[in-house]
């Protein structure tokens, strides 16, 4: 079994946090991961991508080839529209609807919704509000990372709460708490979705 | 029982490199090398074995103190951005005249398809120049070992040996095993041909002609490493030469395995017997290389040799840019994988400065001030202020390398240019600018040199800048006149202070430095959640 993965984001909106819980859930059941990352210059504020490549057996690429992605999970709209070349014809798209924009030419909300609801499969959620009103806005991504867990097969969702409480836990239980919240909350919408 | 932990590809070298019984790391930081210098600067091994591991100020101090650390009999790694190589090349040509007495590694990380650099240059072209064999890893595991063996082999033919990683060997994540055997450091023991450290030409002369002995043997030793090898494949119509990562696009595309016999090389000088082998079995034969096309280019004969080499010079392989699995599926003649169409509605999102950086507040003043100056000529240099070329800035006119902006101010002056005016940052300055403000000083140049201080080297994360807290001393031991010598706050409630100081220093006709100080947000957060 293997899922390839591609993470998206702007610069900053912290996509490698949703590649660390899985990364950790991964080495503890044994998978085999590849995961390229991007550092430097393309932090500050551009468009930023991770991909992450999950299997029971060993990965040669580091990077996906188009047409190869499972998933596309994204921080930003636009962003996960970005990289529909390297979604597979079965492949889902989960994504964040909050929108960031920092440059001046940002197109139509409309026009991003449209390529989206254009998408066989896809999940779209405002997970910047759906973290604050649970009272965790650091939590945005792990409402992300939950989203994702109900087509993330090759990981059980417990698998993955687990890697949350080993990540967060030198932070305190009630970050752990906070986080668990919002990743169940993700993990209950997209369920419904789906 | 080894442990597994997932790590990038640099902090598998630099794990590799701790084990292996390393006494110092050398480095500036410099995208995709950066978190090699910085694992260990965190692992608590290095502290408990008091492992040299603060930043240097540029790649050639941090060459020469990994030579010197080398003739003292220990292991040193000297870590860099493949242009850093340009940098220190005087120690690292000097390097293999000399030889390696302890074990001695140049880990040279490359850029290709520029993510975060002005240029695509392939160092193991700088193997192949100073004479020098290259370890260039395919996998995360195999970097942790081949760096171990890059010490060892270092010892054992008393020469440095530089290690070739690539963006996505560096900024990639896998499973390594690791910690089954940590060796001891070496103890100090000076080198048994002294005369060899002493480049006089008279000793150089002796030591080249061995040197040209010693490159052919370390071909027949490439010939029978265990990281290169030739696999035989039941279809000769194409025999495929796959180097470093470029093997692993090549299985990617293959999961039942490669029906062609390939050559995966990963320590060079290129294994020509090995070459010749293959090619007796394939008439046509395709080079797989991520970067430049070094061993196409050796192939490639002038004499008609009736076997068919394809590869980036015939673009077979793009040109130029990083190797994809596309891109070698392509090559390999293979269907692209069924996609979904580009979206049409995607703006391009480019990187900038971050919101409430103090660059932003010092171009602000500084184009303010150069609105009344019809040729001012602005001198960039490298660091997140090159950013200030992009809008809404385009303060900048160019960009070349380390150091630039000070000495291309200069010769621009002496042509006619009015106001000519640097920019650079604080860590870019202790690296390279400093001798060209000497020459300023020395020559009376009529420039304004703007340090754009945030008290950290920030493009590459935050590391540590060599001459905080002392710029203004190590301009004025320099020799600029102290009254030339001003510091400004970039905050935009002080616009009108730093016009004034950046209009009266253009006004001067000589050598003047602007320093705007301010802390990098980014650190200034870090050092914030850290109370």
């Amino acid at each position: 079994m293997k899922q390839d993965i591609i993470l998206a984001g702007v610069g900053g909106q912290g996509i490698l946090s949703i590649a660390t819980v899985i990364g950790s859930a991964a080495l503890e059941q044994g998978l085999y991961l590849k995961q390229a990352e991007v550092h430097g210059m393309s932090q500050r504020g551009g468009d930023v991508q991770s991909n992450l490549r999950l299997s029971s057996d060993p990965i040669y690429s580091d990077l996906i080839p188009k047409g190869g992605a499972d998933l596309i999970v994204s921080l930003e709209p636009m962003e996960a529209l970005r990289y529909l070349p390297y979604l597979s014809r079965e492949g889902w798209v989960i994504t964040n609807t909050a929108p960031f924009v920092n440059i001046p030419d940002y197109p139509e909300m409309d026009k991003v919704m449209a390529g989206l609801d254009s998408l066989p499969r896809v999940v779209a959620l405002d997970v910047d509000t759906m973290a604050k009103d649970l009272g965790s806005p650091r939590g945005a991504n792990m409402v992300l990372l939950g989203a994702m867990a109900a087509v993330l097969h090759i990981l059980e969702p417990e698998k993955l709460r687990e890697g949350i409480r080993r990540i967060f836990a030198r932070k305190g239980d009630a970050v752990v708490a906070s986080n668990i919240k919002a990743f169940d909350a993700g993990l209950a919408f997209s369920q419904n979705r789906k | 029982m080894a442990d597994k932990n997932l790590l990038l590809g640099d902090e598998a070298l630099a794990l590799g490199a701790l084990h292996a019984g390393l006494s110092g790391v050398f480095a500036y930081p410099g995208t995709p090398s950066t978190e090699i210098t910085e694992f260990i600067q965190l692992h608590p091994l290095a502290a408990q074995r008091k492992v040299h591991r603060d930043w240097s100020s540029n790649e050639k101090t941090a060459m020469e103190g990994a030579l010197g650390m080398s003739y003292a009999g220990k292991r040193a790694l000297v870590c860099m951005k493949h242009v850093g190589m340009n940098v220190c090349a005087d120690p690292f040509m000097g390097s293999a005249m000399t030889g390696a007495n302890g074990g001695l590694v140049i880990a040279a990380c490359d850029d290709p398809s520029m993510h975060s650099s002005q240029n695509e240059q392939d160092s193991r072209f700088y193997g192949a120049f100073a004479m020098m064999p290259v370890f260039e890893p395919s996998s995360q595991q195999e970097t942790y070992e081949m760096v171990r063996a890059a010490f060892d082999y270092s010892e054992k033919r008393g020469i440095p040996v530089l290690m070739r990683l690539t963006t996505r060997m560096a900024h990639s994540r896998a499973v390594v095993e690791s910690g089954t055997s940590v060796r001891e450091q070496n103890e100090l023991k000076y080198p048994d041909n002294p005369r060899q450290w002493v480049t006089l030409p008279v000793n150089a002369r002796v030591r080249n002609r061995q040197l040209i002995k010693d490159y052919a043997a370390f071909e027949e030793d490439a010939a029978t490493s265990r990281f290169n090898f030739l696999r035989d494949g039941a279809d000769k119509s194409l025999g495929i030469i796959a180097c470093g990562i470029a093997y692993n696009y090549l299985m990617e595309n293959f999961p039942e395995g490669c029906p062609y016999p390939v050559l995966k090389v990963s320590q060079y000088p290129f294994p020509r017997p090995l070459a010749r082998q293959l090619a007796a079995s394939c008439q046509t034969l395709l080079v797989l290389e991520e970067g430049q096309p070094l061993v196409e280019e050796r192939l490639k004969g002038v004499f008609d040799t009736g076997i068919t080499v394809h590869g980036r010079l015939d673009e077979t392989v793009p040109r130029d840019g990083e190797l994809t699995p596309d891109a070698v599926r392509a090559a390999l003649g293979l269907p692209a994988l069924e996609q979904h169409p580009a979206s049409e509605v995607v703006a391009p999102r480019p990187p900038a400065l971050c919101q409430g950086c103090g660059h932003r507040d010092f171009f602000t003043a500084l184009n303010q001030v150069l609105k009344d100056y019809e040729g001012a000529r602005v001198f960039g240099d490298i660091g997140c202020y090159t950013l200030g070329w992009m809008p809404p800035f385009h303060s900048l006119h160019t960009c070349v390398e380390m150091g630039a902006s000070v000495t291309m101010a200069i010769g621009s002056a002496y042509s006619g240019t009015y106001p000519a005016v640097a920019v650079i940052g604080d860590s870019t300055f202790t690296h390279s600018g400093m001798t060209g403000l000497l020459d300023a000083v020395n020559g009376k140049a009529d420039i304004t040199v703007c340090i754009s201080d945030n008290l950290t080297t920030g493009m590459t994360g935050g590391q540590d800048s060599a001459g905080t807290g002392r710029l203004e001393a190590i301009c004025e031991g320099l020799g600029v006149e102290k009254e030339h010598i001003r510091t400004i706050v970039p905050l935009p409630k002080n616009y009108p202070e730093m016009e004034q100081v950046i209009r009266e220093e253009i006004e001067y006709h000589g050598v003047s430095v602007i320093i705007s100080r301010r802390e990098c947000i980014q650190t200034l957060r870090r050092h914030a959640s850290k109370k």
